[in-house]
């Protein structure tokens, strides 16, 4: 089992990074130790900005940084960046087009029990709404490994989701390609999709074994980029599987859920159902409670993707 | 260009304005004209920028946190060069680059404001900038009194000064009006000079729109090492037009045919006074 979160692997491949590109910046509002970043902080200390609790001022500081030349990271947590500063991410970022890597740090229920003020299940809905900011969520430390180089190589602000835990492997290795914008398609299936980003891949990888145990053949796509979409992964797997399931650690309005079915209902409109948080405040509990409590998990996808086929359990 | 000058050019500068607001019929005519005095000291006089070359590296910067009173900025702009002055004639017309906030399409704006409260913080992250690449380089943020009310832009000013960032000016149009009345009615902010002061900032308070004191503060600059500086610039909302001058209403107000003329006609009289008494360019 897999012991390295994935915001200790932002902070090792900046650290590998900043080792040659003196302009990476590393930003926090009182929060290196919650992002794994004191080690950066620690090492590049002319290359870190502490801004303390202030996530609006996170946000402007690297507007002004990314303006000037810089490669400002902001490592935040996900619930106050997101929201608190959303009208900085809008205005100093996307319209005036800085070079802003957004990472919402202990992401989705990571707070699990500290309940909806430190939730962030709206996350993705208020980023992909905003032109000029790419929404993303790695599904676990290689993936993470490989959409931080990238990062460091792309021009335009970037919103990045990560949860606080370590999470289960959903690669082999770091030896894949990643693309921006381009999902991985990690398993093969022609009866069903099930569309998945960041923690959920997992568990859609868990429902592709438990359907085949049935005799379904379960197309499992990992869609690390939620914006710019891959539309044409979406509406390949429409038509060749005929039915989707999108499950995503995020409110069902507004998130994967949501930006797939724009997708399909305009191109090749095919049964679908989504699966998510509900539009209430997430229930209190450790990560793996909550999901299983609102049906993230493998024995509920294969439920629903049965249902979905017309097949008894 | 010489204090006589500034004074004649801000006036140019006034009526400039004046006619682009009531060609577009729309426009915050108060804001503008109490800033004008203000603009026209940095891009004439202290600001280190060459309209040829809008993104040099070593030019100084200048963030208009204040973003709705960009049409004494859009005069200027066009009177230096940045862009054709045939250009003020599409504000705030249909697809025009020349929006009612500034827009970084157009040479010469760094940053896209609008949202108040939000350029303290830009210019913080420029002027940390330049101390991390021991650059040369100014900033200068000009913000509302209004726009005090907006928590971030104390954040800012915290940061600004633990960052001793010297390389950092910012300046408030302290004209005490916004929309709804008097910045004391609406959300009481003195003594405003002893709440920057207590933020770590050096205070300089002047008549903000006197060139020589203008001129002179921003010369100074920075008169305090490590610390950054806040200009108060304590201005008048509607300067130069009489009968805008501290009118509340003025803060948008488009004028009619004629008010224009009675305005551009008292202008024009100041204008011809300094250009007697002075060289313009």
């Amino acid at each position: 089992m897999n012991m390295i979160p994935n915001r200790q692997v932002i902070c090792e491949t900046l650290l590998e990074q900043a080792q040659h590109d003196r302009s990476i910046m590393v930003l926090a509002s009182d929060s290196r130790g919650s992002a794994a970043m004191g080690p950066f902080a620690k090492a590049f200390p002319e290359q870190f900005v502490e801004v303390g609790i202030a996530e609006q001022n996170i946000v402007g500081i690297s507007a002004g940084l990314a303006h000037s030349g810089k490669k400002p990271f902001v490592t935040s947590p996900a619930c106050f960046l997101s929201m608190r500063s959303i009208e900085q991410i809008k205005v100093d970022v996307a319209y005036s087009a800085t070079n802003v890597k957004l990472v919402g740090i202990s992401g989705g229920v990571s707070y699990g029990a500290l309940g909806m003020s430190h939730h962030s299940v709206q996350d993705v809905a208020v980023m992909r709404a905003i032109p000029g900011i790419a929404v993303m969520m790695p599904a676990d430390r290689h993936e993470t490994k490989r959409m931080t180089e990238a990062l460091v190589n792309h021009d335009g602000g970037v919103y990045v989701r990560i949860g606080r835990n370590a999470v289960e492997d959903v690669y082999e290795s770091d030896n894949y390609e990643f693309i921006i914008g381009k999902a991985v398609r990690m398993r093969e299936g022609s009866d069903v999709t099930i569309i998945a980003a960041g923690e959920t891949v997992r568990v859609a990888l868990d429902a592709h074994e438990a359907l085949k145990e049935a005799g379904i053949s379960c197309r499992v796509i990992n869609m690390h980029t939620i914006k710019p979409l891959d539309e044409a992964a979406i509406i390949e797997a429409a038509q060749e599987t005929g039915h989707l399931i999108t499950v995503e650690e995020h409110s069902v309005h507004g998130g994967l859920g949501a930006a797939v079915s724009e997708v399909v209902v305009q191109n090749c409109p095919v049964p679908m159902r989504i699966i998510g948080i509900p539009d209430e405040p997430a229930i209190a509990g450790k990560t793996a409670e909550v999901f299983k409590h609102y049906g993230i998990s493998s024995s509920n996808l294969k439920r629903v993707a049965l249902d979905m086929l017309g097949r008894q359990e | 260009m010489e204090i006589r000058a500034l004074q004649a050019k801000a006036t140019q500068i006034r009526m400039d304005l004046l006619q682009m607001i009531a060609q577009a019929q729309t426009g915050h005519t108060g804001g503008s004209l109490s800033n004008t005095d203000i603009l026209t000291a940095l891009y004439y006089r202290i600001m280190n920028i060459d309209p040829a070359r809008p993104k040099a590296a070593d030019r100084d910067r200048f963030v208009l946190s204040k973003g709705h009173s960009v049409e004494s900025l859009w005069s200027i702009l066009a009177d230096r060069g940045f862009f054709p002055k045939e250009e003020l004639a599409t504000f705030s017309r249909f697809g025009t680059k020349l929006i009612g906030h500034p827009n970084n399409k157009v040479p010469g704006i760094e940053m896209n404001t609008g949202a108040l409260g939000h350029g303290l913080a830009v210019a913080v992250g420029m002027a940390l900038a330049a101390k991390k690449d021991s650059a040369a380089y100014r900033t200068y943020c000009l913000m509302g009194d209004g726009e005090q009310a907006e928590g971030s832009v104390w954040e800012a000013a915290m940061a600004g000064a633990h960052y001793k960032l010297d390389n950092l000016i910012g300046i408030i149009d302290r004209n005490r009006l916004q929309i709804s009345g008097t910045t004391e009615d609406v959300m009481g902010l003195d003594p405003l000079e002893d709440k920057w002061t207590a933020f770590g900032w050096h205070v300089v308070s002047i008549d903000g729109n006197d060139m020589q004191a203008l001129v002179e503060t921003f010369e100074a600059v920075p008169a305090h090492r490590g610390k950054p500086t806040l200009v108060m610039a304590n201005t008048v909302k509607g300067k130069g037009v009489s009968f805008a001058e501290n009118v509340p209403h003025w803060h948008h107000h488009v004028p009619n045919q004629a008010e224009l003329e009675k305005a551009l006609a008292e202008l024009a009289a100041a204008f011809e006074n300094y250009e007697q008494k002075g060289q313009v360019r």
